[in-house]
């Protein structure tokens, strides 16, 4: 097999289909490729390893997500249990059967279509196919809620993908993240469906209306109301056995994924670190005006202001999102100082915007898409700092004249 | 005066295929060689005529834009082929050497009564010149200009490269007569770096600054240890020389005599019997690489460190530089899902399911395969845990790729050579050429700013 492939590799060379035919070859084997010039020997890290190991982190996510929509579905319509037991109530097989039939399609939606996309750009741009969407199409089925239709997603995603990241050039080259894209997208092109009560819980929508109505609403949904009486406790939180996109409920399971990318030294814990510290910032300003009582109870702020400062890192996307879509390498900043403020404000924006825009209470994604956006001009100027250094040492120059410069001087003179 | 400098970044790469401090003369060369790739940025305009006779120490061409710039041949013989390229573009010059060696007699120098200006004459008329570089553009240093500082280092960090204190074991006479020179060259000093053991003959020499440097590779590469000592500013020039070849000038400004004999480490996995070796400049590869035995046909033969050499073959040449000759296996094979097993007999920069970080001591057999392929930059961060010089790298690779001179110039182009990069380039994870990257930055630089 090893042997055909490479026969087949070297047929197609420099024909149109080859990068086609190479994603998938350099899929199952790493290439032959050697080194030419420069360093002779190179490490064992590529690109697919480092995109592997963020879908590895995702992994435990999507289980839990498979898992959640079912007992979330079931518990919508029975009732929560009474008496809680992880293997009686949680991981059952009716909830994994119904997570896998809601969810692994969206799956399968995002990496086709997505994947689909990628080919064709690098056989009419001659390029090869380059690992990005790996992660992206990974990302996209944990920021969805559940219930998204097929058709949206795959509308959605191809925006993204063409949008977001292939106009600019391909992986690498992106300003927003594709996958925060292709949400926003999503939120914007069918707000209706994408917010509101009814989307999160599997089941929800089609029984709007009818006896059989449950509710699918979040956390931040009842606190964005200004109701702070609702049925999860704090650990529920924690674990993630509340209503939410598929895959950013489980703050467990992300914190784990977090250091698993910390460890490996795949994502910046310089950005995580200062995002919670952003986060946590915000929400103990937001407390403090409350705590300072100015403003009323009856405010339509008061609800998501008065959420205890930690606990917004327990809720939403905002725990996902800092590890999973603030950390990209690409759109983020690129210099060590400039991750410490690009990571803050990100966390603190994220707070903000939660607060403030009650009519859709997360602010996740816009938070990370406005810092991308702002991300190359934190670096310019963290940059910038290290060219002040070099400047102000070239005052003390020591700058010696060429021996022929000091003779034409000379000669100038004496003419 | 001894001052300390650690350096925190960076990365050693231990590899199988040390040289064992032994040191054999290798058997004679029949036809010696200068490949004139090794000078960068020279024109060379010839001399000689194919079929010349030749002493060592005659010049066999000079530098275009300073005529005055000799280079010569490393022994006597008989000029036997000018190798040209495309558009006539002189690539190796072959001399087939005689029985009994003749050398062309210059008149000694009284080093201690010299000028710099008698000084660096004598240099260029002799072939020393280019054993000196300069820095901006890592290219021969300029004689018209006077540096701020010279640099030497001699502490060793680069893998398998050949140990600058035993190379350079006994040879403190010829070392210090170089040194006394290169005093006079400069108004500023001249910086001699050691490592940390006591053991380098540099030490106890005269009229330098010494240095004592300990840390991770490239703590050893010389613009390391500028960066920390004594950064290059625009319009400023250093000149660095690598140790080995201070013996070299040392002798021909004691004797008058271009003596091209280097002591060289041959290393790497594939050496059956790794161990130093007496040689000269140019000398044919296989005349020492089969003493010491290979252990598999198919390899990769490189001019230098694996990090920084050329490639060659064993029928190729010893380069003016090199005091290192490295084999290791070719790596030119598929390996079923490579990219996300487990790895443990590769080196990484990271934990991504790969365990060099678990024992950093441990010696690898790493082949030249490239472990991916060629990728726009995508990761952040990963090349500063490996580049101690107070310089953005990343940005600095892509203002070079966009050909920005304003921002190559203020990210601090100058201060670098393409050596220094060279860590950044073997834990890419684009698999970008990061040396070439910066080779091509500091030419355009050379050429548009001069």
């Amino acid at each position: 097999m090893k042997e055909k492939l490479h026969q087949i590799k070297l047929k197609y060379r420099g024909k149109k289909m080859a990068p086609a035919f190479n994603a998938i070859h350099t899929f199952l084997y790493s290439p032959n490729e050697t080194t030419h010039s420069g360093s002779h020997v190179r490490s064992a890290d590529d690109l697919k390893r480092t995109m592997n190991t963020v879908i590895l982190a995702l992994v435990p996510c999507l289980l839990f997500g498979m898992f959640n929509a079912g007992y979330q579905h079931y518990s919508a319509i029975n009732g929560f249990p009474a008496e809680f037991s992880l293997f009686e109530h949680f991981l059952t097989w009716d909830n994994f059967w119904l997570g896998a039939i809601t969810v692994l399609p969206i799956v399968v939606v995002s990496y086709g279509v997505g994947l689909a996309i990628e080919f064709i750009f690098a056989v009419i741009k001659g390029h090869e196919v380059e690992e990005g969407y790996l992660v992206t199409g990974m990302l996209v089925p944990l920021i969805v809620p559940v219930d998204t239709p097929l058709w949206m997603l795959a509308v959605a995603v191809a925006f993204g993908v063409v949008i977001g990241k292939e106009v600019f050039g391909g992986t690498g080259m992106n300003i927003l993240n594709p996958a925060l894209t292709i949400r926003a997208f999503l939120f914007f092109a069918y707000p209706t469906w994408m917010s509101g009560d009814q989307v999160w819980v599997h089941g929800a929508v089609e029984r709007t209306g009818t006896a059989d109505a449950i509710s699918g609403e979040t956390v931040l949904g009842y606190l964005a109301q200004g109701s702070t009486e609702f049925a999860y406790s704090l650990s529920d939180m924690f674990y993630g056995f509340i209503p939410g996109s598929v895959g950013e409920t489980s703050t467990l399971l992300i914190l784990l994924g977090g250091l698993f990318l910390v460890f490996s030294k795949i994502a910046s814990w310089r950005i995580m670190l200062s995002a919670v510290i952003g986060s946590l910032a915000m929400g103990l300003i937001f407390n403090g005006i409350v705590a300072a009582e100015w403003i009323p109870v009856y405010s339509k702020f008061y609800g998501l202001m008065s959420f205890e400062y930690w606990q917004h890192l327990l809720v939403g996307g905002l725990a996902f999102g800092i590890v999973f879509m603030a950390t990209d390498p690409v759109t983020g900043s690129q210099t060590n100082r400039g991750k410490w403020i690009y990571g803050f404000l990100i966390g603190f924006m994220s707070v903000m915007i939660r607060v403030f825009n009650p009519g859709y209470p997360e602010g996740v994604f816009l938070a990370i898409l406005l810092m991308n956006v702002f991300a190359p001009t934190i670096d310019h100027y963290v940059v910038r700092g290290n060219i002040k250094r070099r400047m102000k040492r070239l005052k003390t120059a020591t700058i010696h004249p060429k021996v022929t410069d000091g003779a034409e001087a000379l000669k100038t003179e004496t003419v | 005066m001894s001052k300390d400098i650690r350096i925190k970044k960076g990365l050693n790469i231990n590899l199988i295929g040390a040289a064992e401090q032994t040191t054999s003369k290798a058997v004679l060369s029949n036809v010696y060689a200068l490949n004139l790739d090794d000078f960068h940025g020279i024109t060379p305009k010839m001399l000689l005529k194919q079929g010349a006779e030749v002493k060592a120490g005659e010049p066999l061409f000079y530098n275009k834009s300073k005529e005055n710039m000799l280079f010569v041949s490393p022994v006597s013989g008989e000029l036997v082929e000018i190798v040209r390229g495309a558009r006539r573009k002189i690539l190796t010059l072959k001399i087939l050497a005689d029985k009994t060696q003749e050398y062309v007699e210059h008149q000694k120098l009284d080093i201690a009564g010299a000028d710099a200006e008698s000084i660096k004459a004598f240099l260029l008329e002799s072939g020393g010149w280019p054993f000196i570089k300069q820095r901006p553009y890592d290219i021969i240093a300029d004689p018209e200009a006077t540096p701020k500082a010279i640099f030497i280092s001699g502490y060793t960090t680069a893998p398998l490269a050949a140990n600058a204190d035993y190379v350079l074991d006994g040879k403190e006479t010829e070392l210090q007569a170089a040194i006394t020179a290169l005093v006079k060259l400069t108004p500023g000093q001249v910086h001699v770096s050691v490592g940390k053991s006591n053991t380098s003959p540099l030490e106890k020499l005269d009229g330098i600054t010494l240095h004592k440097v300990s840390g991770p590779h490239p703590a050893g590469l010389v613009g390391t240890q500028i960066n920390k000592i004594d950064p290059i500013n625009k319009g400023e020039v250093i000149w660095t020389v690598s140790p080995q070849d201070l013996i070299i000038l040392g002798e021909l400004l004691l004797t008058g005599r271009f003596n091209a004999e280097r002591t060289i480490a041959l290393a790497g996995s594939i050496v059956k019997d790794p161990k130093y070796y007496t040689t000269k400049i140019g000398t044919e590869i296989s005349t020492f690489l089969y003493a010491s035995g290979v252990s598999q046909d198919k390899f990769r033969l490189i001019n230098g460190d694996v990090l920084t050499g050329s490639k060659t073959n064993p029928e190729g040449h010893l380069g003016f530089y090199n005091n290192t000759v490295t084999a290791i296996p070719e790596g030119d094979d598929y390996e079923f899902f490579g990219w996300n097993k487990p790895v443990f007999n590769k080196i990484s920069s990271t934990r991504a399911l790969t365990f060099s970080w678990m024992q950093p001591n441990k010696k690898y057999d790493l082949d030249t395969n490239t472990n991916g392929e060629h990728r726009a930059f995508v990761v952040t961060g990963r090349y500063e845990d490996v580049f101690p010089l107070d310089i953005y790298p990343l940005q600095l690779l892509k203002a070079c790729m966009v050909k920005d001179l304003d921002e190559m110039e203020q990210l601090g182009l100058y201060e670098v050579a393409p050596e220094d990069f060279s860590l950044t380039e073997f834990i890419c994870i684009s698999k970008q050429p990061h040396q070439q990257i910066i080779r091509e930055g500091l030419d355009l630089l050379h050429q548009e700013i001069g």
